[in-house]
């Protein structure tokens, strides 16, 4: 199969990095504007999914390494639940960093302002963990699928 | 700290950490991952018996996520509660028993039945997370968080009925059917609860219990309800994914499929009898699970007889059994507003119809993994082309016998305790109904004689002359079901006296569930 | 009048109706997947728009003058949950169609039916 145009290829590869840190600002911020951790995971696999569409999933296999991805959503998983378990002297899920002054413990002024990216408690940790979780998912997902289109069509070509 | 505490959520999020957990355990140690998984799963079972024993003694236990104490369910200056509360009643952990015996014999029978298969910790993470969903779905007080674990039951099922689709094309049709029914029943649960947040505007299902006014939008609520939760039950008339689901699911799912069904009977029963109560008119209502439960057992055991394949023709008895429970529980709610006909034979067929849930996942389970040691040895499903088997697999033969005796309601089994509560109280109701069901059960018994013939007497065949008997995890989960039915079967008041008439009782009064939570407000 | 009020829920009541047509009358499966989605999105729709209070602005915390009210967020955390939960649905009937296909050799529903009686 041809492969996509010259112009094509060059713009989607300088793209792809401004994506993946755009990604990344609109899951850290998400406690404060609109966004969070599956908004942002979504949009850095959308960055994967364009490398698909443009370089063909034999390529893309071998830049994004499943393996590395699936290791990377369990580590988001398990964050996910033992920061849950670490509030479990009062109740589970309890948020025990909100107005303590600690890690994201500074507390949020009323009236319009900027807005402080360090208040919040748990909920920007737990955010980290459900957009690497997300972004991880969705790219194991992706690359599957076309993998398994991929072997129908070489299947039908040879036969 | 106080452990004790903090068991309700204990339950849940230890298959869930271990479900996240074992992609990576299988990675490392892929021999010893069915072993972690059926030790966490044997935890959960014992932290269940203790909540159990909580429950039954000191009243129902509650759990608020996030809050300052556990038992604060009215945050300073608001309302109503605004949390995600777990609130586990007699009816909730009746349902969580059955959930976490069948998870932990699933994966002790997992251990050897799928010991060739290849991408295992897949399986395993899927077992633990719909063993999640289920315990999630019976012990919530919320009814957006039931929506949540409805459809993470309902993914996990999917790809464990599909899992065996990467050889053969059948599993994936199965899986199919079911995930576009799955996929309507989610998204009519959460318009249901979508009506219910637009008008009260609160979540919980003890403030919505409160505060219900019978108004025109929650009779559509109701309508919807009833309708997409007998759906995925798998009643008649939208019972077509049972038959196709349950045969092609290996043997173990097929039984975890069982306890996930009646999961959303119990979710039926706790939406009609909690939610409204009598101001609903309960007399209509109650008729028309009634004779949904009807249809029910006359299609489904009609179908059954003339099925070939073993696993299908067990799937249509399913069927036919749901209609029991519909039927026992359908006569309970429509003389609800009835105290004088509630004392007399109400209670009674109600305590029949929970009797019977937990009856049918006992016996009903029995059956499938027996059905799963005959294909594990013989690598076919068709009647016609088993038989002379009771010559080497003695012991299924055996259990078979019991399963087959339970299902169809003969002493001293389980199956004839509840079956035969039912009756009583379902002919003082109305006497045609309890004869539609005694036929239905003859008719049952006639199909299970046909197929301990085919597969089990006669003489030896050819072709299956050296099969040898299922290895040990399987006959230890056999033995165990059969175990608990012949129990049930030679003390039933014991088990009706101490399990299901508190159950019955949490679920016709709704002030014992609000008062919990309202504090009598 | 009466439409003009009530413009979400008719469009919330259109799109379902258009989701179940396609469900019951469409034989490709990547139509019933569609269908599915579209039943989905009536859903969140209809979600989103019970939150709606009367002049009110976005409920973003650090953007809010004085005395203003704001419409009630929890509606839209419903929203998000169920967008998710239809990701993983629409990803999992994908694959199911992509092995349908690898068997069957047919997306047709009418075809593609070994499992009957």
């Amino acid at each position: 199969m041809k492969q996509m145009s010259r112009v094509v290829r060059t713009i989607s590869s300088l793209t792809f990095g401004y994506i993946v840190i755009f990604g990344f600002y609109v899951i850290i911020y998400g406690h404060v504007t609109p966004g969070g951790g599956f908004q942002g995971g979504v949009v850095v696999a959308s960055a994967f999914a364009l490398l698909l569409v443009v370089y063909g999933h034999n390529k893309t296999e071998e830049f994004l390494n499943t393996n590395l991805l699936s290791f990377a959503e369990s580590t988001g998983l398990i964050l996910f639940i033992a920061l849950a378990f670490m509030g479990l002297g009062v109740s589970f899920f309890y948020n025990f960093l909100t107005n303590s002054g600690g890690l994201f413990g500074h507390t949020p002024v009323s009236g319009v302002n900027p807005g402080d990216v360090y208040t919040g408690g748990l909920i920007p940790l737990m955010e980290l963990a459900v957009g690497l979780e997300v972004l991880s998912a969705m790219g194991v997902i992706i690359l599957v699928i076309s993998g398994g289109a991929a072997s129908i069509k070489k299947k039908k070509e040879k036969s | 700290m106080n452990l004790l505490t903090h068991i309700p959520v204990l339950v849940i999020v230890i298959p869930l950490l271990a479900a996240f957990a074992s992609p990576i355990i299988g990675k490392l140690n892929k021999k010893n991952l069915g072993l972690f998984v059926s030790v966490i799963l044997g935890i959960t079972l014992i932290l269940t018996l203790i909540l159990a024993t909580n429950v039954l003694t000191k009243g129902p236990a509650i759990y608020v996520f996030g809050g300052e104490d556990i038992s604060l369910t009215h945050p300073s200056g608001l309302f109503a509660p605004i949390r995600i509360i777990f609130q586990i009643d007699a009816m909730s952990i009746f349902m969580g028993l059955i959930a976490s015996l069948v998870f932990f014999l699933a994966s002790v029978y997992s251990l050897s039945y799928m010991k060739s298969h290849e991408g295992l910790e897949k399986y395993y993470t899927l077992l633990l997370l719909l063993a999640t969903g289920m315990s999630g779905m019976v012990y919530t007080g919320d009814t957006f968080n039931f929506f949540v674990f409805l459809e993470i039951a309902s993914i996990a099922s999917v790809a464990l009925i599909s899992f065996k689709g990467t050889d053969c094309g059948e599993p994936a049709e199965a899986g199919l059917k079911y995930i576009v029914v799955s996929a309507i029943a989610g998204s009519m649960v959460l318009f249901s609860v979508a009506i219910f947040y637009g008008q009260y505007n609160v979540l919980n299902m003890a403030t919505i219990a409160e505060v219900m006014q019978f108004t025109q939008l929650d009779k559509i609520a109701l309508i919807l309800l009833v309708t997409v939760l007998a759906m995925k039950a798998g009643s008649v008339p939208m019972h077509m994914w049972t038959p196709d689901s349950y045969s092609e699911a290996p043997a173990a799912i097929t039984m975890v499929l069982v306890a996930v069904s009646q999961a959303s009977l119990y979710a039926l029963f706790r939406f009609t009898f909690t939610l409204y109560n009598i101001k609903m008119n309960t007399v209509a209502v109650g008729w028309i699970i009634i004779i949904l439960g009807v249809l029910s057992m006359f299609i489904g055991v009609t179908m059954a007889i003339i099925q070939k394949d073993i696993k299908r023709l067990m799937a249509y008895h399913a069927v036919s059994q749901t209609g029991y429970m519909l039927l026992g529980v359908g006569v309970g709610l429509a003389v609800l507003a009835n105290p004088i006909a509630l004392e007399t034979f109400g209670i009674k067929a109600m305590e029949g119809g929970i009797f019977h849930i937990m009856n049918h996942a006992m016996y009903k389970g029995l059956l499938f993994l027996t059905a799963g040691a005959l294909f594990f040895r013989t690598g076919t499903r068709d009647l016609n082309k088993m038989g002379g088997l009771g010559n080497n697999m003695i012991y299924t033969a055996v259990f078979f016998i019991i399963g087959a005796a339970a299902i169809a309601g003969i002493p001293p089994f389980n199956g004839f305790a509840s079956k035969l509560i039912i009756y009583e109280s379902v002919y003082q109701f109305n006497p045609l109904l309890a004869i539609i069901a005694m036929l239905v059960s003859i008719l049952t018994l006639a199909s299970f004689v046909k197929v301990f013939h085919s597969a089990f007497l006669g003489p030896k065949m050819e072709q299956f002359k050296d099969v040898k008997e299922v290895p040990k995890s399987m006959l230890f989960a056999m033995a165990t079901l059969a175990f608990i039915i012949i129990i049930f079967g030679l003390f039933p008041d014991l088990v009706v006296k101490n399990i299901v008439h508190p159950a019955v009782m949490a679920l016709i009064n709704q002030s014992s569930y609000t008062e919990v939570i309202l504090g009598g407000m | 009048m009466v439409v003009v009020n009530n413009f979400p829920f008719i469009t919330v009541v259109i799109l379902i109706s258009l989701g179940i047509y396609t469900l019951i009358f469409k034989k490709n499966l990547l139509k019933i997947a569609i269908g599915i989605i579209l039943m989905g999105n009536g859903v969140n729709l209809f979600l989103v728009s019970l939150g709606y209070r009367h002049e009110s602005i976005a409920p973003i915390y650090t953007n809010a003058p004085e005395e203003t009210s704001m419409v009630m967020p929890t509606a839209q955390a419903l929203t998000l949950t169920n967008i998710v939960i239809g990701l993983a649905t629409t990803a999992l009937i994908l694959s199911l169609a992509v092995a349908i296909y690898k068997h069957y050799g047919t997306l047709d529903t009418d075809k593609a039916r070994r499992l009957r009686g």
